[in-house]
Protein backbone atom coordinates (compact mmCIF):
# COMPACT_ATOMS: atom_id res chain seq x y z
CA UNK A 1 0.00 0.00 0.00
CA UNK A 2 1.74 3.38 -1.02
CA UNK A 3 2.13 5.40 2.20
CA UNK A 4 2.22 9.03 3.24
CA UNK A 5 5.30 10.98 2.62
CA UNK A 6 7.26 12.78 5.21
CA UNK A 7 9.03 15.82 3.19
CA UNK A 8 11.89 18.29 4.52
CA UNK A 9 12.51 21.08 2.93
CA UNK A 10 15.66 23.48 2.27
CA UNK A 11 15.31 26.53 1.14
CA UNK A 12 18.47 27.75 -1.04
CA UNK A 13 20.07 30.97 -2.09
CA UNK A 14 23.07 30.88 -3.74
CA UNK A 15 23.96 27.04 -3.07
CA UNK A 16 23.71 27.28 0.85
CA UNK A 17 20.55 26.73 2.90
CA UNK A 18 18.31 29.26 4.21
CA UNK A 19 14.58 29.26 6.01
CA UNK A 20 12.37 32.40 5.70
CA UNK A 21 9.59 33.00 8.88
CA UNK A 22 7.02 34.24 6.63
CA UNK A 23 9.21 35.29 4.10
CA UNK A 24 11.15 37.32 6.08
CA UNK A 25 14.49 37.39 7.55
CA UNK A 26 16.30 34.24 6.03
CA UNK A 27 18.48 32.27 8.70
CA UNK A 28 21.33 30.08 6.97
CA UNK A 29 21.80 26.50 8.40
CA UNK A 30 24.15 25.21 5.87
CA UNK A 31 25.82 23.48 3.55
CA UNK A 32 22.52 21.67 1.37
CA UNK A 33 24.43 18.37 0.61
CA UNK A 34 25.48 17.58 3.96
CA UNK A 35 21.55 18.55 5.00
CA UNK A 36 20.31 15.67 2.70
CA UNK A 37 22.63 13.67 3.45
CA UNK A 38 21.23 13.89 7.15
CA UNK A 39 17.89 14.23 6.10
CA UNK A 40 19.01 10.44 3.87
CA UNK A 41 19.86 8.68 6.70
CA UNK A 42 16.74 9.92 8.35
CA UNK A 43 14.42 7.69 5.91
CA UNK A 44 12.83 10.82 4.93
CA UNK A 45 10.71 10.09 2.22
CA UNK A 46 11.82 12.91 -0.71
CA UNK A 47 13.23 16.55 -0.28
CA UNK A 48 12.45 19.10 -1.76
CA UNK A 49 14.58 22.04 -2.32
CA UNK A 50 13.36 25.73 -3.31
CA UNK A 51 16.02 28.03 -4.99
CA UNK A 52 14.94 31.57 -3.90
CA UNK A 53 17.69 33.19 -5.63
CA UNK A 54 15.61 32.53 -8.61
CA UNK A 55 17.46 34.93 -11.19
CA UNK A 56 18.20 33.24 -14.18
CA UNK A 57 22.33 34.31 -14.13
CA UNK A 58 22.27 32.02 -11.63
CA UNK A 59 20.60 28.82 -12.74
CA UNK A 60 24.08 27.60 -12.80
CA UNK A 61 25.24 27.32 -9.59
CA UNK A 62 21.47 25.48 -8.86
CA UNK A 63 22.23 23.02 -11.89
CA UNK A 64 25.15 22.46 -10.05
CA UNK A 65 23.92 21.82 -6.54
CA UNK A 66 21.51 19.47 -8.34
CA UNK A 67 23.95 17.16 -9.23
CA UNK A 68 25.84 17.34 -6.49
CA UNK A 69 23.24 15.85 -4.50
CA UNK A 70 22.01 13.35 -6.79
CA UNK A 71 25.48 11.90 -6.47
CA UNK A 72 25.59 11.96 -2.67
CA UNK A 73 21.62 10.91 -1.68
CA UNK A 74 19.77 7.88 -3.15
CA UNK A 75 16.30 9.37 -2.19
CA UNK A 76 13.76 11.23 -4.80
CA UNK A 77 13.76 15.39 -4.25
CA UNK A 78 12.05 18.17 -6.33
CA UNK A 79 13.52 21.31 -7.21
CA UNK A 80 12.01 24.36 -7.79
CA UNK A 81 12.19 28.53 -7.86
CA UNK A 82 12.25 30.35 -10.43
CA UNK A 83 11.52 27.68 -13.00
CA UNK A 84 9.95 29.29 -15.85
CA UNK A 85 11.58 27.13 -19.22
CA UNK A 86 11.15 23.92 -20.38
CA UNK A 87 15.22 24.04 -20.81
CA UNK A 88 15.04 24.49 -17.26
CA UNK A 89 13.03 21.70 -16.46
CA UNK A 90 15.09 19.62 -18.84
CA UNK A 91 18.19 20.62 -17.36
CA UNK A 92 17.06 19.99 -13.53
CA UNK A 93 15.92 16.42 -14.46
CA UNK A 94 18.66 15.55 -16.03
CA UNK A 95 20.26 16.75 -13.47
CA UNK A 96 18.89 14.11 -10.91
CA UNK A 97 16.19 16.27 -9.66
CA UNK A 98 12.83 14.04 -10.00
CA UNK A 99 10.08 16.31 -10.08
CA UNK A 100 10.21 19.45 -10.83
CA UNK A 101 7.83 22.63 -9.09
CA UNK A 102 6.49 25.16 -10.70
CA UNK A 103 4.61 28.36 -9.62
CA UNK A 104 5.04 31.88 -10.70
CA UNK A 105 5.55 31.17 -14.07
CA UNK A 106 2.75 29.04 -14.71
CA UNK A 107 -0.25 31.22 -13.10
CA UNK A 108 1.50 33.54 -15.84
CA UNK A 109 1.81 31.49 -18.66
CA UNK A 110 -0.39 28.35 -17.76
CA UNK A 111 0.41 26.17 -20.51
CA UNK A 112 3.63 25.82 -19.80
CA UNK A 113 2.05 22.96 -17.39
CA UNK A 114 0.68 20.86 -20.46
CA UNK A 115 3.80 21.54 -22.62
CA UNK A 116 5.86 20.71 -19.72
CA UNK A 117 3.96 17.11 -18.90
CA UNK A 118 3.30 16.73 -22.02
CA UNK A 119 6.85 16.45 -23.06
CA UNK A 120 8.50 14.76 -19.08
CA UNK A 121 5.38 13.20 -17.86
CA UNK A 122 2.88 14.29 -15.26
CA UNK A 123 4.53 12.56 -12.65
CA UNK A 124 7.63 15.49 -12.63
CA UNK A 125 5.28 18.08 -12.86
CA UNK A 126 4.62 19.58 -9.46
CA UNK A 127 2.40 22.87 -9.34
CA UNK A 128 3.35 25.40 -5.77
CA UNK A 129 0.42 27.21 -4.94
CA UNK A 130 0.94 29.89 -2.36
CA UNK A 131 -2.32 30.83 -0.92
CA UNK A 132 -4.05 33.24 2.01
CA UNK A 133 -7.40 32.96 3.07
CA UNK A 134 -9.40 36.63 1.87
CA UNK A 135 -12.68 35.34 3.32
CA UNK A 136 -14.41 32.46 4.46
CA UNK A 137 -13.54 29.18 2.31
CA UNK A 138 -11.75 30.69 0.03
CA UNK A 139 -7.59 31.60 0.09
CA UNK A 140 -5.95 33.74 -2.91
CA UNK A 141 -3.30 32.30 -5.25
CA UNK A 142 0.25 34.70 -4.28
CA UNK A 143 3.26 34.32 -6.99
CA UNK A 144 6.88 35.99 -6.30
CA UNK A 145 7.27 34.30 -2.59
CA UNK A 146 4.19 35.41 -1.95
CA UNK A 147 4.88 39.13 -2.65
CA UNK A 148 2.13 39.35 -5.55
CA UNK A 149 -1.73 38.78 -5.30
CA UNK A 150 -3.23 37.32 -8.32
CA UNK A 151 -6.90 37.01 -9.12
CA UNK A 152 -6.94 33.70 -8.63
CA UNK A 153 -8.74 31.62 -5.97
CA UNK A 154 -6.60 28.57 -4.73
CA UNK A 155 -8.82 25.59 -5.23
CA UNK A 156 -10.30 26.73 -8.77
CA UNK A 157 -6.42 26.76 -9.60
CA UNK A 158 -5.66 23.66 -8.31
CA UNK A 159 -8.34 21.93 -10.62
CA UNK A 160 -7.02 23.88 -13.62
CA UNK A 161 -3.50 22.70 -12.87
CA UNK A 162 -4.55 19.43 -12.66
CA UNK A 163 -6.52 19.61 -15.73
CA UNK A 164 -3.52 20.71 -17.79
CA UNK A 165 -1.47 17.80 -16.55
CA UNK A 166 0.26 18.97 -13.11
CA UNK A 167 1.07 15.66 -11.38
CA UNK A 168 1.01 17.31 -7.84
CA UNK A 169 0.34 20.26 -5.98
CA UNK A 170 2.46 21.34 -3.24
CA UNK A 171 0.15 23.51 -1.27
CA UNK A 172 1.69 26.54 1.12
CA UNK A 173 -0.25 28.51 3.25
CA UNK A 174 1.06 31.74 3.33
CA UNK A 175 -1.21 32.08 6.76
CA UNK A 176 0.32 29.42 8.98
CA UNK A 177 3.70 29.03 7.08
CA UNK A 178 6.12 29.88 10.07
CA UNK A 179 3.47 29.94 12.60
CA UNK A 180 4.19 26.42 14.03
CA UNK A 181 0.41 26.66 14.64
CA UNK A 182 -0.46 23.38 12.42
CA UNK A 183 -1.33 23.21 9.17
CA UNK A 184 -4.11 24.84 7.21
CA UNK A 185 -6.65 22.13 7.46
CA UNK A 186 -9.63 23.80 5.95
CA UNK A 187 -6.95 24.76 2.66
CA UNK A 188 -5.57 21.51 1.88
CA UNK A 189 -8.96 19.42 2.49
CA UNK A 190 -10.68 21.35 0.06
CA UNK A 191 -7.83 21.35 -2.89
CA UNK A 192 -7.09 17.89 -1.91
CA UNK A 193 -11.31 16.93 -2.39
CA UNK A 194 -11.09 18.77 -5.57
CA UNK A 195 -8.30 17.32 -7.25
CA UNK A 196 -7.09 13.76 -8.10
CA UNK A 197 -3.06 13.99 -8.38
CA UNK A 198 -1.06 14.11 -4.81
CA UNK A 199 -1.42 16.98 -2.54
CA UNK A 200 1.46 18.11 0.04
CA UNK A 201 0.40 20.08 2.65
CA UNK A 202 2.52 22.82 3.51
CA UNK A 203 3.42 25.58 5.90
CA UNK A 204 2.78 25.53 9.97
CA UNK A 205 3.70 22.36 10.83
CA UNK A 206 4.82 22.44 15.18
CA UNK A 207 3.64 19.58 16.66
CA UNK A 208 3.62 16.07 15.84
CA UNK A 209 0.00 16.06 16.07
CA UNK A 210 -0.11 18.71 12.94
CA UNK A 211 0.78 16.25 10.72
CA UNK A 212 -1.92 13.97 11.61
CA UNK A 213 -4.33 16.53 11.00
CA UNK A 214 -2.61 16.72 7.44
CA UNK A 215 -3.40 13.46 6.62
CA UNK A 216 -6.63 12.29 7.98
CA UNK A 217 -8.94 15.39 8.47
CA UNK A 218 -7.21 17.28 5.29
CA UNK A 219 -6.58 14.09 2.92
CA UNK A 220 -2.93 14.80 2.06
CA UNK A 221 -0.39 12.80 0.46
CA UNK A 222 2.43 13.96 1.88
CA UNK A 223 3.17 16.49 4.71
CA UNK A 224 6.34 19.04 4.09
CA UNK A 225 8.20 20.68 6.86
CA UNK A 226 11.22 22.84 7.37
CA UNK A 227 12.20 24.54 10.47
CA UNK A 228 10.55 22.14 12.54
CA UNK A 229 13.59 19.56 11.24
CA UNK A 230 15.91 21.68 10.83
CA UNK A 231 15.87 23.20 14.28
CA UNK A 232 15.91 19.30 15.07
CA UNK A 233 12.47 19.57 17.01
CA UNK A 234 11.38 16.47 15.89
CA UNK A 235 13.36 13.83 13.61
CA UNK A 236 11.53 12.49 10.27
CA UNK A 237 11.75 9.08 12.49
CA UNK A 238 9.57 10.31 15.37
CA UNK A 239 7.09 11.77 13.02
CA UNK A 240 6.69 8.64 11.89
CA UNK A 241 6.86 6.20 14.87
CA UNK A 242 4.01 9.28 15.95
CA UNK A 243 1.80 8.66 12.88
CA UNK A 244 2.22 4.52 12.90
CA UNK A 245 0.83 4.58 16.20
CA UNK A 246 -1.99 6.37 15.47
CA UNK A 247 -2.77 4.26 12.42
CA UNK A 248 -1.51 6.40 9.10
CA UNK A 249 0.32 4.20 7.28
CA UNK A 250 4.05 5.45 6.89
CA UNK A 251 7.30 3.61 5.95
CA UNK A 252 9.27 3.14 9.09
CA UNK B 1 32.43 -2.50 -16.59
CA UNK B 2 28.39 -1.24 -17.22
CA UNK B 3 27.41 1.17 -19.49
CA UNK B 4 24.39 3.20 -18.78
CA UNK B 5 22.68 4.36 -21.70
CA UNK B 6 22.62 8.32 -21.81
CA UNK B 7 20.12 8.98 -24.45
CA UNK B 8 19.11 12.90 -23.11
CA UNK B 9 15.99 11.28 -21.09
CA UNK B 10 16.41 12.14 -17.68
CA UNK B 11 18.68 11.17 -14.53
CA UNK B 12 21.87 9.00 -14.97
CA UNK B 13 24.19 10.54 -11.96
CA UNK B 14 21.87 8.32 -9.32
CA UNK B 15 21.93 5.10 -11.29
CA UNK B 16 25.72 5.63 -11.84
CA UNK B 17 27.14 6.44 -8.49
CA UNK B 18 24.76 3.74 -6.90
CA UNK B 19 26.12 1.00 -9.66
CA UNK B 20 29.76 2.63 -8.77
CA UNK B 21 29.31 1.95 -5.12
CA UNK B 22 30.18 -2.27 -5.97
CA UNK B 23 33.36 -2.02 -6.98
CA UNK B 24 31.71 -2.60 -10.74
CA UNK B 25 33.70 0.15 -13.42
CA UNK B 26 30.31 2.08 -14.98
CA UNK B 27 30.78 4.52 -17.98
CA UNK B 28 27.39 6.68 -18.99
CA UNK B 29 27.76 6.61 -22.83
CA UNK B 30 25.57 6.35 -26.25
CA UNK B 31 28.43 4.99 -28.01
CA UNK B 32 27.78 1.81 -30.09
CA UNK B 33 31.77 0.35 -29.17
CA UNK B 34 30.69 1.11 -25.45
CA UNK B 35 27.52 -0.43 -25.28
CA UNK B 36 28.80 -3.53 -27.15
CA UNK B 37 31.99 -3.86 -25.05
CA UNK B 38 29.88 -3.65 -21.62
CA UNK B 39 29.18 -6.38 -19.84
CA UNK B 40 26.49 -5.60 -18.60
CA UNK B 41 23.76 -2.42 -19.73
CA UNK B 42 20.94 -0.06 -17.76
CA UNK B 43 18.51 1.86 -19.58
CA UNK B 44 17.31 4.55 -17.12
CA UNK B 45 14.79 7.07 -18.46
CA UNK B 46 12.22 9.53 -17.37
CA UNK B 47 9.84 11.56 -19.80
CA UNK B 48 7.92 10.73 -22.31
CA UNK B 49 8.17 7.20 -24.30
CA UNK B 50 7.61 8.96 -27.89
CA UNK B 51 10.29 10.97 -27.25
CA UNK B 52 12.18 8.29 -25.49
CA UNK B 53 12.23 5.77 -28.79
CA UNK B 54 12.81 8.77 -31.04
CA UNK B 55 16.53 9.77 -29.10
CA UNK B 56 17.22 6.35 -29.20
CA UNK B 57 16.50 6.39 -32.98
CA UNK B 58 18.36 9.10 -33.41
CA UNK B 59 21.32 7.23 -31.77
CA UNK B 60 21.14 4.29 -33.99
CA UNK B 61 20.64 2.28 -30.64
CA UNK B 62 17.55 0.26 -31.44
CA UNK B 63 18.59 -3.18 -33.26
CA UNK B 64 22.02 -2.82 -31.28
CA UNK B 65 19.68 -2.60 -27.77
CA UNK B 66 17.58 -5.66 -29.63
CA UNK B 67 20.76 -7.35 -30.38
CA UNK B 68 21.98 -7.07 -27.29
CA UNK B 69 19.47 -8.15 -25.21
CA UNK B 70 19.28 -11.47 -27.24
CA UNK B 71 22.85 -11.91 -26.94
CA UNK B 72 22.03 -12.65 -23.35
CA UNK B 73 23.71 -9.90 -21.44
CA UNK B 74 22.43 -8.57 -18.21
CA UNK B 75 19.98 -5.79 -19.18
CA UNK B 76 18.13 -3.37 -16.59
CA UNK B 77 15.41 -1.25 -17.84
CA UNK B 78 14.71 1.52 -15.22
CA UNK B 79 11.06 3.12 -15.02
CA UNK B 80 10.64 4.40 -19.00
CA UNK B 81 13.73 2.48 -20.01
CA UNK B 82 11.47 -0.45 -18.38
CA UNK B 83 8.15 0.35 -20.36
CA UNK B 84 10.26 0.78 -23.60
CA UNK B 85 10.78 -2.85 -23.60
CA UNK B 86 6.92 -3.55 -24.26
CA UNK B 87 5.71 -3.74 -27.65
CA UNK B 88 3.27 -0.62 -26.90
CA UNK B 89 2.22 1.82 -24.29
CA UNK B 90 -0.97 4.06 -24.13
CA UNK B 91 1.16 6.98 -23.59
CA UNK B 92 2.57 6.77 -27.08
CA UNK B 93 1.39 8.50 -29.73
CA UNK B 94 3.41 7.33 -32.46
CA UNK B 95 6.48 4.82 -31.44
CA UNK B 96 6.30 1.37 -30.58
CA UNK B 97 8.36 -0.05 -28.10
CA UNK B 98 11.15 -2.34 -28.41
CA UNK B 99 8.75 -5.56 -28.29
CA UNK B 100 11.43 -7.66 -25.68
CA UNK B 101 8.53 -8.18 -23.43
CA UNK B 102 5.06 -9.01 -24.81
CA UNK B 103 2.52 -6.38 -23.45
CA UNK B 104 1.56 -3.60 -23.35
CA UNK B 105 1.71 -0.17 -21.11
CA UNK B 106 -1.05 1.30 -19.91
CA UNK B 107 -2.33 3.98 -17.67
CA UNK B 108 -3.65 3.93 -14.33
CA UNK B 109 -7.40 4.81 -14.17
CA UNK B 110 -7.97 7.38 -11.47
CA UNK B 111 -10.33 6.67 -9.00
CA UNK B 112 -11.99 7.57 -5.29
CA UNK B 113 -8.65 6.41 -3.41
CA UNK B 114 -6.35 6.07 -6.53
CA UNK B 115 -4.29 9.61 -7.30
CA UNK B 116 -2.93 9.30 -10.45
CA UNK B 117 0.53 9.34 -10.64
CA UNK B 118 1.14 6.56 -8.58
CA UNK B 119 3.97 8.85 -6.16
CA UNK B 120 5.50 7.56 -3.31
CA UNK B 121 6.73 4.61 -1.28
CA UNK B 122 5.09 1.39 -2.36
CA UNK B 123 5.87 -2.54 -1.29
CA UNK B 124 7.27 -5.28 -3.35
CA UNK B 125 5.41 -8.43 -3.08
CA UNK B 126 7.46 -11.25 -4.65
CA UNK B 127 6.64 -13.67 -6.84
CA UNK B 128 9.27 -15.49 -7.99
CA UNK B 129 12.02 -15.40 -5.05
CA UNK B 130 14.30 -16.84 -7.25
CA UNK B 131 14.79 -13.52 -9.56
CA UNK B 132 18.27 -12.58 -8.56
CA UNK B 133 17.62 -8.75 -8.45
CA UNK B 134 15.70 -9.61 -5.10
CA UNK B 135 17.98 -11.12 -3.73
CA UNK B 136 18.41 -10.32 0.42
CA UNK B 137 15.70 -7.98 -0.39
CA UNK B 138 12.25 -8.44 1.79
CA UNK B 139 9.09 -9.33 0.63
CA UNK B 140 6.99 -6.25 1.53
CA UNK B 141 10.02 -3.64 1.05
CA UNK B 142 9.55 -0.42 0.53
CA UNK B 143 10.92 0.99 -2.82
CA UNK B 144 9.68 4.68 -4.80
CA UNK B 145 7.70 4.69 -7.44
CA UNK B 146 6.56 8.21 -10.00
CA UNK B 147 4.99 6.99 -12.94
CA UNK B 148 1.09 7.36 -14.44
CA UNK B 149 1.76 4.58 -16.42
CA UNK B 150 2.37 0.68 -15.60
CA UNK B 151 3.87 -2.36 -17.30
CA UNK B 152 1.06 -5.32 -17.97
CA UNK B 153 3.24 -8.29 -19.86
CA UNK B 154 1.03 -10.64 -21.40
CA UNK B 155 2.63 -13.20 -19.70
CA UNK B 156 2.21 -12.73 -15.98
CA UNK B 157 4.76 -15.84 -15.32
CA UNK B 158 7.67 -12.82 -15.93
CA UNK B 159 6.52 -10.64 -13.22
CA UNK B 160 8.68 -11.27 -10.30
CA UNK B 161 7.06 -8.78 -8.23
CA UNK B 162 3.68 -6.89 -8.27
CA UNK B 163 2.83 -3.36 -6.25
CA UNK B 164 -0.45 -3.07 -5.40
CA UNK B 165 -1.75 0.22 -6.33
CA UNK B 166 -5.46 -0.38 -5.88
CA UNK B 167 -5.03 -3.09 -8.19
CA UNK B 168 -1.66 -5.36 -8.65
CA UNK B 169 1.17 -4.43 -11.26
CA UNK B 170 4.13 -5.71 -12.27
CA UNK B 171 6.37 -3.63 -10.27
CA UNK B 172 9.37 -5.92 -11.34
CA UNK B 173 9.78 -8.27 -15.03
CA UNK B 174 12.38 -10.71 -15.51
CA UNK B 175 13.08 -12.52 -18.33
CA UNK B 176 16.28 -14.40 -18.79
CA UNK B 177 19.10 -12.02 -18.65
CA UNK B 178 16.34 -9.08 -19.31
CA UNK B 179 15.23 -7.51 -16.03
CA UNK B 180 12.76 -4.07 -15.96
CA UNK B 181 11.84 -2.31 -12.90
CA UNK B 182 8.91 -0.07 -12.73
CA UNK B 183 10.30 2.15 -9.37
CA UNK B 184 13.46 3.51 -8.96
CA UNK B 185 15.92 1.84 -7.21
CA UNK B 186 18.47 4.47 -7.60
CA UNK B 187 15.97 6.41 -5.77
CA UNK B 188 15.11 3.98 -3.00
CA UNK B 189 17.47 4.37 -0.19
CA UNK B 190 18.67 1.30 1.22
CA UNK B 191 16.66 -1.06 -0.43
CA UNK B 192 17.14 0.26 -3.61
CA UNK B 193 21.22 0.21 -3.09
CA UNK B 194 20.32 -3.75 -2.25
CA UNK B 195 18.62 -4.15 -5.57
CA UNK B 196 21.33 -2.41 -7.52
CA UNK B 197 24.17 -4.22 -5.84
CA UNK B 198 22.08 -7.58 -7.38
CA UNK B 199 22.70 -6.27 -10.48
CA UNK B 200 26.33 -5.60 -10.50
CA UNK B 201 27.03 -8.91 -8.34
CA UNK B 202 24.31 -11.66 -9.53
CA UNK B 203 22.86 -10.93 -11.97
Amino acid sequence: MLTKRIIPCLDIKEGRVVKGIKFLGLRDAGDPVEVAKIYDQGQADEMVFLDITASHEKRKILIDLVEKIAKNIFMPFTVGGGVGEISDIRDLLNAGAEKVSLNTQVVQYPDLIADSSGRFGSQCIVVAIDAKRVEGEKWQVFINGGRTPTELYAVDWAKKAATLGAGEILLTSMDCDGTKDGYDIALTKAVSSAVNIPVIASGGAGRLEHFYEAFTTAQADAALAASLFHYQQFSVREVKEYLHGRGVKVRL
Amino acid sequence: MIAIIDYGMGNIHSVNKALGLYGVKTIVTDKVEDIKSAEKLVLPGVGAFDDAKEELEKRGLIDLLLEQVRSKKPFLGICLGMQLLFDQSEEAKVSKGLGLIKGSVKRFEAKEGRKVPHMGWNQLNHLKYDCPLLRDVQNDAYVYFCHSYYPAPSDQNLVAASTDYGMDFAALVWKENLFGVQFHPEKSQAVGLKIMENFVKVC
